[in-house]
């Protein structure tokens, strides 16, 4: 076990190296180069000099990449200059960083409550109307652009009928003590319950949309998975022993039709940060994926640049931990997997 | 690393590379259709394909949308960039041309004719799917092929780079790409999507062509000499396209998608008087809560259609699929 997870922090260690190396090539193919990029329209020819000189960029490419990596790793990707201009781009991004946490984790949380039942059930009656129906339906799911179904829940939910807050992560004039930064979980820490419900409401409409991809993803991978294990010799056994269906259900075909679920879950992390990028924006939720719409729209390159670096992190360390808990419950793992 | 996503790939790779052999295979047990012994992989995917529903409505609904962009300017009133009905947008009032005598569905933001534009808008967006897809396929093509044929360090190198950009979610990937661009237009967009996908094929096909390398048609080839190019190209990779096909029948799916949400974040052409439904569709959003029949019947069309392509895909996938058939 700690052989193999040597070897995939290596392996994460030198997915982390090669991505600096693109990022770098990135910064100086975008037009203007580095310092149009990090000054944008604003500078002058005396600040662009200065900001040339400061960059070292007559220095060899290689000691500037060199400088550039130093940088990185302090956390330093320059001062945001489009989304909050002045602020470090790296502050922002963690003030904003919660935010999309908390959207992320309601918007998974959501889809494993609605699709892993829906999933069984589908599994159970292969072939009857109600499979064919929701695989359709998942499918339909999967078609829908997701910013357009933000869209379509904000008018139908929140500017028609008015049951739900139209955006943003809580109402104004609410004075809520922040602890986390993750509002439900501030409310619920400082006992401020109106302010955790307040901003629940919020949650709501955003991680409905954001969940409708993981929400199709996990339903027909819980269905594929509890066809499969629902043929295996031991849930015949089970069942000729005489077991009571539930135990069958809960022990022998769910338990072991959850482990590609979980590893789903992790692939899933890229997909939501994607979404988050459009349901954020349309609902004006203060995370990271509205700082990167507002920043590409703004050409703000330092708050880009720490969003993708953070994002792709994010994902190659969620399914770090996915794969290593995996490892931990299935030996052939740990063994296996000497590719990839 | 990156692990999950690659390995997802490697995955579908590898059930596609056994067919070969498992075709040959005796039928185990018996329960399987017989009528698929010596008939090619092909067939007897075909085969099960041609009754499939979900196979028929998908192609059916493609086949409807290339039928009305191949038709759409015979049928279409009226040239979608000509701001006709501009007298009828009131600005402050947020009013738009009403459906009338000549408009069935009345104008657009800028007074164009919406009908005309819904119909033309369908060529566009065919369009943008089909050349992602093909730059992306062709992109995918290259590296697996380089990756797969040789193997040692050019397939780890190429791999190395192909999992990092796996590793960077699809839409800041596309985004990042757009930001090189100093123009934006329909081309940004189609190039975007198009490298987003790149590293997924050519993950996929040299996933592929290491299962048929091994495989005993190419040792035989080997055996009797023939050169590695051939070997390649004759032998290996006609026989390592079927999942790469599979994909890009769901890419096309995704790139239409893809095209949408990079519109909506404001990468895109400024000039919009040639029409695209993810375009107009992203336009719309200024709209929305006032007008939202400018979102809806682009997004009604935008979903059939990646609805057509991916039932089409999907069910490919399952024939093509050994372990489908019990």
């Amino acid at each position: 076990m700690l052989r193999y997870t040597i070897r995939r922090v290596l392996q994460l260690a030198l997915v982390v190296l090669v991505l600096s190396v693109l990022l770098f090539a990135w910064l100086r193919a975008l037009p203007g180069g580095p310092v149009s990029a990090l000054l944008g329209d604003r500078g002058t020819a005396e600040s662009r000099a200065q900001l040339r000189e400061a960059l070292g960029l007559d220095d060899p490419i290689f000691v500037q990449y060199f400088a550039f990596l130093g940088r990185a790793l302090t956390g330093d990707f320059g001062t945001s200059t489009g989304v909050s201009p002045g602020k470090p781009a790296m502050e922002l991004f963690l003030e904003r960083f919660p935010a999309t946490i908390e959207l992320s984790i309601a918007a998974i949380v959501i889809a494993l409550i609605g699709a892993i039942p829906l999933g069984y059930l589908a599994a159970r009656r292969r072939g009857g109307w109600f499979d064919n129906a929701s695989v359709v339906g998942s499918m339909i799911g999967i078609s829908i652009p997701i910013f357009f179904l933000a869209f379509l829940l904000k008018y139908l939910l929140a500017i028609k009928l008015g049951w739900l807050p139209t955006g943003g992560r809580q109402s104004a004039g609410l004075d809520a003590t922040r602890v986390t930064g993750f509002f439900v979980l501030d409310g619920l820490l400082t006992r401020e319950w109106d302010a955790s419900l307040d901003a629940l409401r919020h949650l709501l409409l955003p991680a409905l949309a954001l969940s409708s991809i993981p929400f199709a993803v996990i339903f027909r991978i819980t269905r594929a998975s509890v066809l499969d294990v629902m043929d295996e010799d031991y849930v015949r056994t089970a069942r000729s022993k005489g077991l009571a269906k539930r135990i069958v259900r809960d022990r022998h075909i769910l338990r072991n039709a959850m482990l590609p679920v979980v590893t789903t879950v992790g692939l899933q992390t890229g997909a939501l940060l994607s979404g988050a990028v459009l349901t954020e924006t349309v609902f004006s939720w203060q995370g990271v994926g509205q700082a990167l719409a507002v920043g590409f729209e703004r050409k703000d390159f330092p708050v880009l640049q720490v969003v993708i670096i953070a994002a792709a992190m994010a994902y190659v360390l969620v399914n770090l931990i996915v794969d290593l808990s995996y490892a931990a419950i299935d030996p052939r793992i740990r063994t296996a997997g000497k590719v990839g | 690393m990156t692990s999950s996503r690659a390995a997802k790939i490697d995955r579908l790779a590898a059930t596609a590379a056994h067919k070969p052999t498992a075709e040959g295979e005796p039928q185990a047990g018996g329960n399987g259709p017989k009528s698929d012994a010596g008939v090619s992989l092909a067939a007897s995917a075909w085969r099960r394909l041609r009754r499939n529903p979900m196979f028929l409505s998908g192609a059916v609904i493609i086949g409807l949308f290339l039928l009305l962009a191949l038709l759409a300017p015979f049928i279409a009133p009226h040239d979608p960039g000509l701001r006709l009905l501009q007298d009828q947008v009131v600005q402050a009032r947020n009013q738009l041309p009403p459906p009338q005598p000549g408009h069935p569905m009345g104008g657009d933001q800028y007074g164009r004719d919406f009908f005309s534009r819904m119909l033309l808008g369908s060529q566009q967006t065919l369009m943008v799917a089909v050349l992602a897809t093909v730059i992306g396929l062709g992109g995918g093509l290259v590296l697996g092929t380089l990756a797969g044929a040789f193997g040692g360090w050019v397939d780890t190198v190429v791999m190395r780079i192909v999992d990092v950009l796996l590793s960077i979610p699809s839409l800041l990937l596309a985004v990042s790409i757009g930001a090189m661009f100093a123009q934006q237009s329909q081309f940004t967009v189609i190039i975007a999507v198009a490298i987003v996908q790149i590293p997924i094929f050519a993950r996929l096909l040299r996933g592929t062509m290491l299962g048929v390398r091994e495989s005993d048609h190419v040792l035989a080839a080997r055996a009797l000499g023939v050169k590695r190019r051939a070997i390649v190209f004759r032998h290996i990779l006609p026989n390592s396209l079927g999942p790469v096909i599979v994909q890009s029948t769901l890419v096309l799916a995704i790139a239409i998608l893809d095209a949408a949400a990079l519109s909506f974040l404001g990468l895109g052409a400024a000039d919009d008087s040639t029409p695209e439904w993810g375009q107009m569709l992203g336009n719309a959003q200024d709209f929305f809560d006032s007008q939202p029949h400018l979102a809806f019947w682009p997004a009604a069309c935008i979903i059939a259609v990646a609805l057509g392509f991916t039932l089409v895909g999907e069910s490919m996938r399952e024939a093509l699929d050994p372990r489908q058939r019990r």
